[in-house]
């Protein structure tokens, strides 16, 4: 008798769709068809789509979110198309079968997405994720790291394959309601990477993820989940494009890190999204939710980031250390130029005993733009011997430009000792004459003194990408004297 | 080498440099001295190419070139070396890193081919034992912390590491005790060739007692009232300034 039931409500459900299941695109909007439609393409569990359904009606009852020190046109969500699949299809058994434009793209990143390259004449690997416009295009060296128990694949994969480990963490850092946008991800979502380290293992490559959007007028939703068990070790990186575009694009990511005993992760991101043109038209609307968990004793988070891109950065990759002793760590730089905005920071949430965070940001405003670091140091009253050491410094380079800080220190527990320093610079016209009269000139000697600027937060990346994001640093800061 | 004829150049709509004559040829070290306000540190400036000054009148040559057409990196580039008087400070850029990136763009613009880095840290070695300088002062990040003897001492260094055409060096002997002005003018002396030349700016005869010159000039008003050979220093250090004005009035 049930199954008759269940078999009549399935089908009520295949019903309520007024779209062609075969689209590869969906129609602009969103609405309970809309989720239906992408859970069916796909093809996921009863569960999931339970999930989707019930953090979009509670996105319905929620509101867009105000306070950060950023100005925008607010995105008509109705006027997204939240699921889009490159061409050609999404499981691809070879690189051959890889769009060249996109392989040209990693090129370019100086990412090599062919296992067998070497980096400068040693064995380097890194294994990497490819997702366009939503959908995981290709993820190598699974393989061989299955050996060693580690799970690293797309999320949708991991939705099908390891079900149990996704029902219990996903959510259990950032649950759907935490905030407007984690809330209209978790309806949305399409992909991302799932990576699971299991006890004691230290994944012996770099695990990297390249998000790219492609299509027009799509929303880039990712949904990253990593666990780490006890006495693993992983680092992960994410790096992330996008053409440019006249449009706004919005990209509503939410990422969760889960720590278990003596485990660490270090999650490194190196965001690139097309900024918006030199008046401020267009670029990425960077709207993102990250949170690490360092639930049981001795274990650590280490967030690095290289913001260079998107017209708009709004985000803020915290720390929740409920383990004893548990080790948060933040280190940014966040380079805005032109019209970009920026509202970044972190927050530090100390719950256990003898927690240690440390915030190191670096803020370099160029052009027109605006730049915020906005940190919350929170010590519980149950967290005896919390330690925090917060350093926020801001370069300005010319005189129409904004820097700013808003430090937010809660503190509950008398035995803690939370310390704070702020800078702010600017490239002084001596400075660059000093170098001038060394024969470097203008560009030459900007990027020097930024590099040098931002040398803390640099070399906490990985060294495969430390060259790229000095580079990176290079090109977002041309034209920037005058 | 380097040609300055009538030389007028002015900062914030004030005349400075009022009508400067100088000739200075390949092995020679020249003296600029003269009290303060004279003009001797903006001399300087215009030469290096600091684009606060206006250069009103005149003509500057440098081995053929026209000197104020090229910028100051460039300038640089063909050999011309300021050794500031107030060396500043930058934070996070390593003296080495620094260096290695000036004479990257030196020989690029040379179109020489680079420096391996084996090359450049046996040069660094060699021109670190040569100007007598602290291992551990050239890793840090440049000037960041240095007292002011060990930025005089930097810039030195560095003129070492950059071999110029033309040094000039802007009160360098300020602010250093006895001993540091024995081996920075050491290190000066060391690096004097026939195929180099000096220009030292300096208010005391103390310096000169060091790094001989073969032209001592006054500067005065933003003129050079007087030249002379280094027994000019001497007299100046015995008299003062004020007996040149003296002589001027008369």
């Amino acid at each position: 008798m049930n199954e008759v039931l269940e078999q009549k409500i399935n089908t009520d459900y295949k019903y309520g769709f007024v779209t062609d299941i075969d689209a590869d695109n969906a129609p602009k909007g969103l609405n309970e068809n809309i989720i239906r439609f992408i859970s069916a393409k796909k093809n996921e569990p009863e569960w999931m789509l339970a999930y989707r359904l019930k953090a979009f009606r509670h996105w319905l009852t929620m509101e867009e979110p105000d306070w950060a020190h950023i100005h925008y046109k607010k995105p008509d969500f109705q006027d997204i198309i939240y699921y889009s699949a490159p061409k050609p299809k999404k499981v691809l058994n070879s690189l051959d079968e890889v769009d060249p434009e996109l392989l040209k793209t990693f090129e370019k990143l100086g990412i090599s997405v062919k296992e067998q390259e070497r980096l400068s004449g040693v064995e380097s690997r890194v294994a990497i994720d490819v997702i366009v416009d939503s959908v995981s295009v290709k993820t190598t060296f699974k393989e061989t790291l299955a050996e060693k128990g580690i799970i690293f694949c797309s999320l949708g994969e991991a939705i099908q394959e390891h079900p149990a480990l996704v029902r219990k963490y996903m959510s259990s850092v950032v649950p759907s309601s935490d905030n407007f946008f984690a809330a209209l991800n978790s309806a949305v979502f399409t992909d991302g990477s799932f990576c699971y380290i299991p006890k004691g293992v230290r994944c012996p490559m770099e695990l990297s993820t390249y998000f790219r959007i492609e299509a027009a007028g799509t929303g880039q939703f990712e949904r990253t989940l990593i666990i780490a068990e006890e006495d693993s070790h992983v680092s992960y990186l994410e790096g992330c494009t996008a053409p440019m575009r006249d449009e706004n694009q919005l990209h509503a990511a939410v990422v969760e890190l889960v720590a278990h005993k003596n485990a660490q992760i270090k999650y490194s991101t190196v965001q690139n999204w097309y900024q918006g043109d030199k008046e401020g038209k267009g670029g990425v609307f960077n709207f993102v939710t990250k949170r690490g968990i360092c639930l049981e004793e001795n274990a650590k988070i280490s967030w690095t980031q290289v913001e260079t891109g998107s017209a708009i950065t709004w985000k803020y990759p915290s720390v929740i250390l409920k383990g004893d002793k548990s080790v948060g760590e933040f280190y940014s730089v966040a380079v805005t130029n032109n019209y970009q905005q920026a509202d970044t920071g972190t927050k530090m949430i100390h719950i256990g005993k003898d927690t240690k965070s440390t915030i190191i940001s670096k803020g370099v405003s160029a052009g027109f733009s605006n730049n915020s670091y906005r940190g919350l140091v929170r010590i519980s009253k149950g967290a005896d011997n919390a330690r925090n050491f917060s350093q926020c410094d801001s370069l300005l380079m010319g005189d129409q430009c904004g820097a700013h800080t808003f430090p937010y220190i809660e503190i509950k527990n008398n035995t803690a000792i939370v310390e704070h320093e702020a800078t702010t610079s600017k490239i002084g016209e001596d400075q660059l004459f000093y170098c001038k009269q060394r024969g470097i000139d203008n560009e030459k000697a900007i990027s020097l003194i930024v590099n040098g600027y931002c040398k803390d937060v640099l070399s906490q990346l990985p060294m495969e990408f430390a060259v790229e994001a000095q580079k990176l640093l290079e090109v977002s800061l041309e034209g920037s004297v005058g | 080498m380097l040609t300055i004829k009538n030389l007028h150049a002015s900062i914030d709509g004030k005349e400075i440099l009022k009508g400067i004559n100088l000739e200075i040829n390949v092995g020679e070290v020249h003296a600029i001295m003269g009290p303060n306000g004279s003009g001797k540190s903006t001399l300087a400036a215009v030469l290096a190419g600091r684009s606060e000054y206006e250069v009103t009148q005149g003509e500057v040559l440098y081995n053929g070139k026209n000197l104020l057409e090229l910028e100051a990196e460039d300038r640089a580039r063909e050999g011309i070396f300021l050794a500031f008087q107030y060396p500043i400070e930058i934070p996070g850029v390593s003296n080495i890193n620094f260096l290695k990136t000036a004479i990257s763009e030196i020989r690029a613009y040379k179109g020489l081919e680079q420096m391996t880095a084996k090359d450049f840290l046996t040069m660094l070695k060699e021109k670190q034992e040569l100007v007598e300088i602290d291992r551990t002062l050239i890793s840090r990040s440049i000037n960041e912390g240095f007292s002011g003897g060990e930025k005089k001492r930097n810039e030195i260094f560095q003129m070492a590491m950059l071999e110029p055409k033309l040094s000039i060096l802007d009160e360098t002997d300020s602010g250093l005790d006895i001993d540091a002005l024995r081996i920075v003018a050491n290190g000066v002396n060391k690096l004097k060739s026939d195929e180099n030349a000096t220009i030292i700016i300096t208010h005391y005869q103390r310096l000169l007692d060091y790094i001989v010159p073969d032209f001592v000039h006054v500067l005065y008003n933003g003129q050079i009232v007087k030249s002379g050979s280094k027994d000019l220093a001497l007299e100046l250090e015995e008299n003062g300034y004020d007996y040149i004005k003296a002589e001027l009035e008369a």
